[in-house]
């Protein structure tokens, strides 16, 4: 395995931008790279994740490269995934030899259209998709299984909710933020029982852009790369009636293939969009109550779909970068209830 | 009808809304149509200007904001020939659409011609837009309801070859 680092990250969140996709990520890819200081005709491969189906506009991946530079001409590629995902193909890219260097870069717009109502179009289209089962209605029936299978409360969930966005007051990319009392939370009615609308992601529109380069070339560009250890993703069964809603068996096996389990962890990124979510991650990658939970805030105070699963890995690195830690683990997902999970490992230098 | 007689086709409507973010520089641009103006947008003085303008210049990825008013004329760069009907379009078949390089615009404009026949659409040639009247003029592309010829000399290929 070749050692690959992350050596710069930078990042946009806004409740909702009257900026254009084209407009909110230029200004983040320029930043990455400038950070960086790899020129960007140098930068070996270019990755992205997105889906048009959150602004409606076809082919929105494609004009996303005008803000990125592909002139003269460059190796680019695109899933229509998390970005996190475009970060594992860059990965490999290295592995395989066939770059030195990639430009990773996602962007999420929810704020055009009804995204609840947009995720419904994930699941089966012929025997699912008709009754509309949004995003939130679909999470509800997970919490109510996990609550009952984990022997939690309410109380449990909101108290996730406060501490994420009493540690998004740090955040100045956060969008939902501040203290909060349980209480008071509690005494809110209900989005879809159990839970309520602090249990529920707050959407942004975002972009997140990474440069990652190989040994050598990320020691020279880095004060202090931040290697990626392990990274590894599976994927359950889409039909919710298939698996045990209330466990993450693809995020605990990615775990240990990550190597997760091999070293302590100081703090985790976990892609949470939604309350009980991080508990069954928690669950699911073994970090015990000693290990800090998305210090960032994490997806559920700021949620720019496709773009936060790859923007808790930056976080991730920004906090190891600055020496707040030395081992962390970061995590994005896909997918309604946790169906499709990446767990990377990330070390500093 | 049999239990195990296979269907051959549900019908699943889907229908999803958005609102448009048409960001800052396709603002400029949809702002100067309920004008009676074509606006694009470049990098900076002297830089190409391009229109419809979509936020970043594809050659440098700057940022394309800046506001520039481009002609209402400019030159066919290439056309095709519409024979498929479409209830989405209100011209007689067949009709002509047309990429349209604007007088000091750096990229085609795509829109429809008219008023001129079949066998005299060529590359080259000088068309205008036809805008709807005063109290039509809105905010999107079909405030020009289409462009027709104007009696200028052709424009020489080798002068549009970058756009064909």
């Amino acid at each position: 395995m070749r050692d690959v680092g992350i050596v710069s990250f930078a990042q946009s969140n806004a409740a909702r931008e009257l900026r254009n996709e084209v407009e909110i990520l230029l200004p983040v890819v320029k930043e990455a790279v400038k950070q960086s200081g790899l020129p960007r005709t140098e930068i070996d491969f270019t990755c992205s994740g997105s889906s048009d189906f959150l602004q409606g506009q076809p082919f929105a991946f494609v004009m996303a490269l005008d803000g990125v530079g592909a002139w003269p001409p460059i190796k680019e590629s695109h899933v229509e995934m998390d970005g996190a995902w475009a970060l594992y193909e860059a990965w490999v890219k290295i592995q395989a030899g066939e770059a030195e260097s990639a430009l990773i870069y996602s962007f999420g717009k929810t704020s055009p259209g009804d995204l609840a109502e947009v995720l419904a179009l994930q699941l089966d289209p012929y025997c699912a998709t008709q009754l509309w089962p949004d995003a939130d209605s679909v999470a509800g029936i997970q919490a109510r299984l996990y609550l009952s299978r984990a022997r939690k409360s309410e109380r449990d969930l909101a108290e996730v909710a406060v501490r994420s966005r009493r540690d998004a007051l740090d955040n100045p990319h956060a969008v939902a933020k501040g203290n909060f009392d349980a209480e008071k939370l509690l005494a809110e009615p209900y989005r879809t029982s159990p839970l309520r609308d602090h249990d529920c992601p707050t959407n942004s529109d975002g972009a997140t852009a990474l440069v990652i380069a190989a040994g050598d070339l990320a020691r020279k560009l880095a004060k202090r790369p931040v290697w990626i250890r392990g990274i590894d993703h599976r994927i359950d069964p889409p039909a919710l009636g298939v698996r045990d809603l209330t466990r993450a068996p693809s995020a605990e096996l990615a775990a240990k293939k990550a190597g997760v389990g091999r070293d302590r962890i100081d703090f985790a990124e976990l892609d949470a969009p939604y309350t009980h979510q991080e508990l069954i991650l928690r669950e699911a990658l073994g970090l015990g109550t000693d290990v800090r939970i998305n210090p960032s805030g994490g997806s559920l105070c700021t949620r720019a779909l496709f773009s936060c699963g790859l923007n808790r890995i930056g976080d991730a690195f920004a906090r190891i970068a600055c020496g707040e830690g030395d081992r962390a683990v970061a995590h994005a997902t896909q997918g309604h209830c946790l169906q499709q999970n990446l767990v990377c490992v990330l070390e500093g230098e | 009808m049999s239990a195990r007689a296979p269907f051959k086709a549900i019908t699943t409507p889907v229908r999803l809304e958005y609102d448009f973010t048409a960001g800052q520089a396709a603002t400029l641009f949809l702002r100067g149509l309920e004008k009676k103006k074509i606006i694009g947008a470049s990098t900076g003085p002297g830089q190409p200007v391009l229109v419809p303008p979509r936020g970043a210049d594809p050659r440098t990825s700057e940022l394309a904001q800046e506001a520039v008013e481009v002609s209402d004329k400019g030159t066919v760069v290439t056309y095709s020939v519409i024979r498929v009907p479409s209830e989405n379009i209100k011209f007689d078949l067949p009709y002509v659409c047309v990429n349209v390089l604007l007088d000091g615009a750096a990229i085609g404009f795509f829109h429809v011609l008219q008023n001129c026949p079949l066998d005299k659409v060529r590359i080259g040639m000088r068309v205008r837009a036809k805008w709807v009247s005063d109290d039509k003029l809105a905010p999107t592309v079909a405030s020009i309801e289409y462009f027709e010829p104007i009696d200028e000399p052709d424009v020489p290929y080798e002068k549009i070859k970058e756009n064909t």
